[in-house]
This record gives structure tokens, C-alpha cells and sequence, in this order.
């Protein structure tokens, strides 16, 4: 049965290698300069000259010249998120309903092996070549990016947030295993998927459906809400207040600078008033005209003693968050494949 | 060897018409005391049928005392049909073609005739089987 | 000794129609089997049932006395060649063999390759470049060669030209001669079943008409001819199975054991292909059966 599994996987297994290797010699080229780059800045001792934030910010404008550290950095973030979609369309979708379609699973389901070993050997074989691959992309793009990863955390110290964080929502999908356990579940969706509709195109267009809505449900509703996201509350001074929002009836929401050391993933950040409520209003006259200076507004805000309350995860969660999130997926895997093994000995296929 | 053939429009099941062969060539002298009949996989293979009509035929030759199974070797010859009948072909062979030539003056084409004759010798045949 | 099928008020409901009905069979082992009926009969519905490939909805059936494809031992046991014989497409020949060796450890290599170097197959050829006649032998001989005690077959010849029909059945018959096997073989084309089985089955509509030896079934039927008679006018021994009248002569298909004396009938033998088409017209013609559901 692994023969069999192997024999009508390898044309998908070697050119998947192939583009494995493609990349890893494009990120293998790239890698080495961007590590020099980082050892001759001055980023690498910063902190006995003090002058890390400023390092930093040199450091990200040299890359930003040379476009190639950004397609790759961007590229392979995007590739992260494409691989396992694309391993549940071509890979978990065809599974079963090439054969249904084509009949051949009169042939394969005759034999000495039954349905379950057969579906247990292939998943086996596919899904763990695939989460695999997705580990290794993974593997490689964060060495990779270490030195820029590195540089982020640096010029953080004096608490400007910055974004393309490891556990922003947009990077955190491309980093760690987070990859090995989306490339299990597209899989075993898109064999899901391929069990119950028995058609290969709709099986794809479904399964990528599915796929898209949890990758975007994931970050937005369930992973911030992993470890109860921590708080803090700082006083509103003129000093630190960033932007104001006015709304209709003279509604406001506004924005602060938080000096919280080390990078985080921010949730949600709200104005309160002395008694905890959110405050949105009356704003002071001076920010409803157009033509005060904004340093009026800041320092009318200042007199009404408002807090900011920031709800977010620390940088220092970001492995326990992968963890966590990776063994959801990993089990949502099983449950479908468990659902799989069920439906197809069922004995209405034929 | 004797090479078998069959014809399936003629309504004579499948066996017979092997045992039948099996006697023609006994009579013609094509089959004598001593030779080997196919084997079973040998005819199955030359007519694409059951293996049982095969055994099924051959063992009604066995009954007859015209062949015997030899385990593990095949099915051999052990008769030939009455001798007389060799001697009797010469005449016959004149009668027929007296009779033939008659027809033919009566006025009978070609199928007419093998009409006539089928019919007269299925007649026969169950008046005999009766 | 074990039938190779034995099944009692098997039936498969899909929705609302029931494509196989009441079926009860007990086929005793060492036959070639013919299941003859129209399209849409059921065959492929009971060959399936059979294979394991489908439950049954109402009834029971075992194989070999066994449940279908209730374990790896079981599946060992029988053989199957579906509809249209299919194959793998990209794999090739050899690949093929190589499959039946890996999935099956009741493989029989060698009879496997002299099958395929006797019918002069490419061994590196892809099964999708093989002729339809190429792909039927393919396909029988991945399921002989794992040696089965049950070789089921699902029309294998309904699409191949006359040539590759009788080179298919020459090979199955082939197997049939040198090892002990039962055949169960599905056909709406009884011309080539005549040859080749010992055994029918005639489906038609879901039910099965008739099961039996086809020895048997010929020495039982006969096509009587005579003089107008009446329904009521004859023994009640007696099974019409089809009836046509003029209005001087009747004519009737007839099942009975016992011979018939009646000197005012002409009987004559009926061949397999008269006796099915009988049954067909005569399930046709008859009013519906009503359905118990239970």
C-alpha cells in the first residue's frame, strides 16, 4: 500500500522538491548577504552605544533599498500561506475523487487492503510529506529573516510599535509550526471536502472556501483569545496622545502611544474615563474646530485625566500562541480524518 | 490431435457436438486406438467454453467405452467404432450420390437438398431417441 | 460445501426506487455463473452487494461464507473486474503487476507475468494507451492472478469488439480449467454466456426470475406448439412462462419437471437466448408486483 501511495504521489512529491529547493537556494543566496548586512551594522553591540532605535532604523532603510529583501521577506510569507491551501486543492481534494471519478477505486478497494488501510496509508503518506514541506518553508524563512526579526526587537526599546512582528497576525501564520498545522488541516480538508461532494472541481472550490474562512476566522477571533490577552493602563497626557477620531455629535476615539518595553500584538485600545467606562465624548471644543493646532487638542484632553486601556499578547507569548494554535488545528485534522475513515466504510460509494 | 470446432447456431448443445467430432474421426480413421484426446485446457483454450462441458463430454465417451482418463497423463483412445462400418463407406458413399443425382433430376437446388436431408435425419434421430 | 453466494430477501433501496428486490440465491460452488437481465435489472447493484462495495438496505447476503469485504482475508478470497475494467491510467503495465504484488499476499507472480507475456502486452506500455480489449485482459488479470476462490466480473466484454470478447473469455476460460475457482459474471448479451456458463441468473426489474443450472433450466423448459387451447386447458404442473395465441394455434414456453405426454402438443428444445428472452417479455407484460416494504 505505501507502494501504491508513493508510486501516484511522486510526480506532486518531486515537483513540490523541486520548488522547495528553488526557493531554498534563492533564500540560501539572499540569507547569507542579509546576515552580513546585519553583522557589519551597528545593530549587533547597540546596546553598549545606546543607539539601537537609531541602528535599527538604519538597518531597515538599507534593506528597504534593495528590493530583493522584501520580495523574499513578503514572498515567502505569502508562500507559507499559499502552501498548504494549494496542498488541500491538489493534493487532499483529487485524493478520493480522482478515483471516484475515473472508477478506479473499484479497482483499488478490491484488492487485499481495506478501505481503511488504504485511505490510512495515503493520508499518512500525503499529509505528512505536506506538513513537512510547510515546516521546513517555515524553518527556513525564519532563519532567514533572524536578522531582521532581531533588528525589530531592538528598535523597540523605546516603545514605538512597529508592525511585521513574528505574532503580528499577518506574520505569525508564516513562522514557527504554525505552517505544519494548516498544511495537516487543508489536507484533510480538501479529502473532506473530495469524500462528501465526489467531485474534483467543487471539492477544490470548497475546500479553499473552508480554508480561507478559518485562516481568516483564526487570527481574528480565536488566537487572541488563546492566552487571556494581557492589560495595561496608562495615563492620557498631552504628551502621549496620537491621534484623535471625531465623530458626528461630537463623539471622539482616540489613539496613544503605549511605553510598554518589548513588541507586542495589540487587540484593542481604548480611551476610559476615571470610573473605567470607555469615553467617547463630549470631545473638547478645540478638537472639533479646524483650525486649532492639534497641540490644543492634546493638552485639553490632558486636563480631563483619561486612561488608555491597551488589551494585547507580548512578543514573549508567541511560542506558547504556536503551540497552542497548532494543536487546534492538529486535532480539527484528526476529527476530520476520523470522519473520513467513517464515511467511506460506509458502503454507499459505488 | 484432433482440433474441435463449434457451431453455436446448430441447437446441438455444446458436448455433443464434441462427442460427436470424437466419433466422426474415429470413423474417418483421423482418430485411432492409442492417441491422446486434448486436454481439457487444451480445448477450453482452442473454444473459449466451460471446462465442464469439456469433462462433461469426455466422460460420456468414457461410459461408451470409446476413451479412458489416465490421472495426471490425459484422456486416451481405447475403441473404435464398429469395424464394419469401414467397409461399408465405399457402398454408402455410391448410394448417396445415386440419391443425389435423383434429386438433382427432380428438379432440387443445392439448399433444398441439405434442407431435405437435415431434416429428414433430425426426424430420424428422435424417432431413434424415443 | 459452502455456496459462494448465499443471500436471503437481499434488496438495496437508492431513495425511492429499490434497484434490487427480494433477492434469494444460495449458487453452489465450481460454476461459471451468468447473471443475465436488461439494463438498469440490478446486476451491477448485486455484484456490487457482493464485492462489498455497497450494503445491503434490507436482507442478508455472505460470500464464501463470509461478510463482503469484512477483512483483508476476505477481500483476498475474491477477485473483481468492474464495469468498463478500470485501470490506472498513468501506470503502466508492469506498474500494475507491481500493485497487485504489494496489495495482495496471495500473488501469484508467475502466472501474472505468462499471462501478460502470452497475451503480448508491453510491460512499460501506460495502461491509458491500451486498446479496450488490452485493458479488459489487464484488469483479469490483476484480479486472477491474487488467486481468488471468486472471480466476480461486471460486464467485462459489453464494449470490446467480437476478437477481444472471445480472446477474454478463452483466457477466463483458460483459468477456469486449471484452477479451482467460481466465476460469477454478469452479461446482457447472452449469446456469449451460452458458451461459458453452467449457471444463470436472470434479473430483470430488481427481482431475480429465475436461478439454476443451465442444464438443468434447458431440460425443464420446452417450446410446446399446437392446437388453440385455453388458459385452465393444461396440467397445473405446469409453468407457462409465455404464452401467443392465434386463433387456431398456441404456442407456449413452459417450465416442468415431468415429461409431457400429450400427443397433440409438438415439443421442441429452447435454446438459453429464447428461454431469457422469454422471461424479459414475460416480466414486461405482467402486471406490476406490489412492493412490501418492510
Amino acid at each position: 500500500m505505501i507502494w501504491l501511495s508513493w508510486r501516484q504521489f511522486r510526480t506532486q512529491a518531486i515537483v513540490a522538491a523541486a520548488g522547495l529547493a528553488v526557493f531554498a537556494v534563492l533564500l540560501a543566496i539572499t540569507g547569507v548577504n542579509l546576515a552580513h548586512l546585519y553583522n557589519t551594522s551597528g545593530l549587533p553591540g547597540c546596546h553598549v552605544h545606546g543607539d539601537c532605535a537609531v541602528q535599527a532604523s538604519n538597518f531597515h532603510n538599507q534593506i528597504q533599498s534593495e528590493k530583493i529583501y522584501n520580495l523574499v521577506f513578503f514572498g515567502g510569507i505569502a508562500l507559507l500561506f499559499a502552501v498548504p491551501a494549494l496542498t488541500g486543492v491538489f493534493w487532499g481534494a483529487p485524493l478520493i475523487t480522482r478515483e471516484i471519478e475515473s472508477g478506479t477505486f473499484r479497482l483499488a478497494w478490491n484488492q487485499s487492503a481495506t478501505r481503511t488501510r488504504w485511505l490510512a496509508v495515503k493520508l499518512a503518506v500525503i499529509g505528512l510529506t505536506a506538513m513537512a514541506i510547510a515546516g521546513l518553508l517555515s524553518l527556513m524563512e525564519g532563519w532567514w529573516a533572524t536578522p531582521i526579526d532581531r533588528a525589530m526587537a531592538l528598535g523597540t526599546d523605546t516603545g514605538e510599535p512597529v508592525a511585521n512582528l513574528r505574532i503580528d497576525p499577518v506574520v505569525f501564520g508564516a513562522r514557527g509550526i504554525a505552517p505544519i498545522g494548516y498544511a495537516a488541516l487543508a489536507f484533510v480538508l480538501g479529502v473532506t471536502a473530495g469524500v462528501l461532494l465526489r467531485r474534483t472541481m467543487p471539492a477544490m472550490a470548497t475546500m479553499l472556501a473552508s480554508f480561507a474562512f478559518i485562516q481568516f476566522a483564526s487570527p481574528t477571533w480565536v488566537r487572541p483569545h488563546l492566552i487571556t490577552p494581557a492589560r495595561s493602563i496608562t495615563a492620557l497626557t498631552a504628551s502621549n496622545v496620537q491621534g484623535v477620531v471625531t465623530g458626528p455629535n461630537g463623539s471622539m476615539t482616540a489613539f496613544a502611544g503605549i511605553n510598554n518595553a518589548g513588541a507586542w500584538w495589540i487587540l484593542s485600545n481604548q480611551i476610559i474615563d476615571k470610573a473605567g467606562h470607555v469615553f467617547t465624548g463630549p470631545a473638547p471644543q478645540v478638537c472639533l474646530s479646524q483650525t486649532a493646532p492639534f497641540q490644543a487638542c492634546q493638552n485639553a484632553l490632558g486636563r480631563l485625566h483619561l486612561r488608555t486601556l491597551t488589551t494585547y499578547q507580548p512578543i514573549s507569548r508567541f511560542w506558547t500562541l504556536q503551540w497552542y494554535e497548532t494543536g487546534i488545528f492538529l486535532a480539527l485534522a484528526a476529527a476530520l480524518a476520523g470522519f473520513c475513515f467513517w464515511w467511506i466504510n460506509r458502503r454507499r460509494l459505488a | 490431435m484432433i482440433e474441435f470446432h463449434l457451431d453455436s447456431r446448430s441447437g446441438v448443445a455444446p458436448y455433443l457436438q464434441i462427442i460427436q467430432q470424437v466419433r466422426q474421426a474415429l470413423r474417418l480413421g483421423t482418430l485411432s486406438v492409442g492417441d491422446q484426446l486434448p486436454t481439457v485446457k487444451d480445448v477450453v483454450a482452442m473454444l473459449a467454453i466451460n471446462p465442464n462441458t469439456v469433462l462433461k463430454a469426455y466422460r460420456e465417451l468414457e461410459y461408451e467405452g470409446l476413451a479412458a482418463a489416465r490421472p495426471g497423463i490425459g484422456t486416451f483412445v481405447t475403441a473404435t467404432l464398429s469395424d464394419g462400418s469401414l467397409a461399408e463407406l465405399g457402398p454408402l458413399r455410391r448410394d448417396l450420390e445415386r440419391w443425389l443425382a435423383k434429386a438433382r433430376r427432380a428438379g432440387l437446388d443445392d439448399d433444398s437438398i441439405e434442407a431435405l436431408y437435415r431434416d429428414t435425419f433430425r426426424a430420424a434421430a428422435k424417432e431413434e431417441a424415443l | 460445501m459452502t455456496a459462494v453466494l448465499a443471500s436471503r430477501g437481499l434488496g438495496k433501496r437508492y431513495r425511492q426506487r429499490w434497484a434490487l428486490t427480494d433477492c434469494t440465491l444460495s449458487i453452489p460452488a465450481g460454476h461459471v455463473v451468468g447473471l443475465v437481465g436488461p439494463n438498469g435489472a440490478g446486476k451491477t447493484t448485486l455484484l456490487n452487494l457482493t464485492t462489498g462495495l455497497l450494503a445491503p438496505t434490507t436482507g442478508t447476503i455472505s460470500v464464501l461464507g463470509g461478510m463482503p469485504a469484512a477483512s483483508p482475508a476476505q477481500l483476498a478470497k475474491v477477485g473483481f473486474v468492474a464495469q468498463d475494467t478500470p485501470t490506472y491510467a498513468g501506470l503502466s503495465v508492469a506498474d500494475h503487476l507491481r500493485l497487485g504484488a504489494h496489495m495482495n499476499p496471495s500473488w501469484d507472480a508467475d502466472l501474472a507475468r505468462d499471462r501478460i507475456d502470452r497475451l503480448a502486452l508491453d510491460p512499460a506500455q501506460r495502461a491509458g494507451k491500451l486498446s479496450g480489449g488490452q485493458r479488459a485482459q489487464l484488469a483479469l488479470t490483476l484480479a486472477i492472478a491474487k488467486r481468488p476462490e471468486l472471480l466476480i466480473l461486471d460486464e467485462p466484454i459489453a464494449s470490446l469488439d467480437p476478437l477481444a470478447r472471445r480472446e477474454f473469455l478463452r483466457g477466463l476460460m483458460e483459468f477456469t480449467a486449471e484452477c479451482e475457482v467460481s466465476v460469477i459474471m454478469s452479461s446482457h448479451l447472452i449469446a456469449d454466456l451460452e458458451r461459458v456458463c453452467d449457471y444463470l441468473i436472470v434479473l430483470i426489474a430488481s427481482r431475480v426470475r429465475i436461478a439454476g443450472e443451465v442444464e438443468d433450466l434447458l431440460a425443464t423448459h420446452h417450446l410446446l406448439t399446437g392446437p388453440r387451447r385455453d388458459p385452465g386447458a393444461w396440467p397445473s404442473g405446469w409453468q407457462v412462462i409465455s404464452a401467443s395465441h392465434t386463433d387456431r394455434q398456441t404456442t407456449m414456453l413452459v417450465r416442468t419437471g415431468s415429461p409431457i405426454d400429450d400427443p397433440a402438443w409438438a415439443v421442441e428444445q429452447v435454446g438459453l437466448e429464447d428461454l431469457v428472452l422469454a422471461y424479459m417479455s414475460h416480466a414486461t407484460n405482467s402486471a406490476p408486483v406490489l412492493e412490501v416494504q418492510r
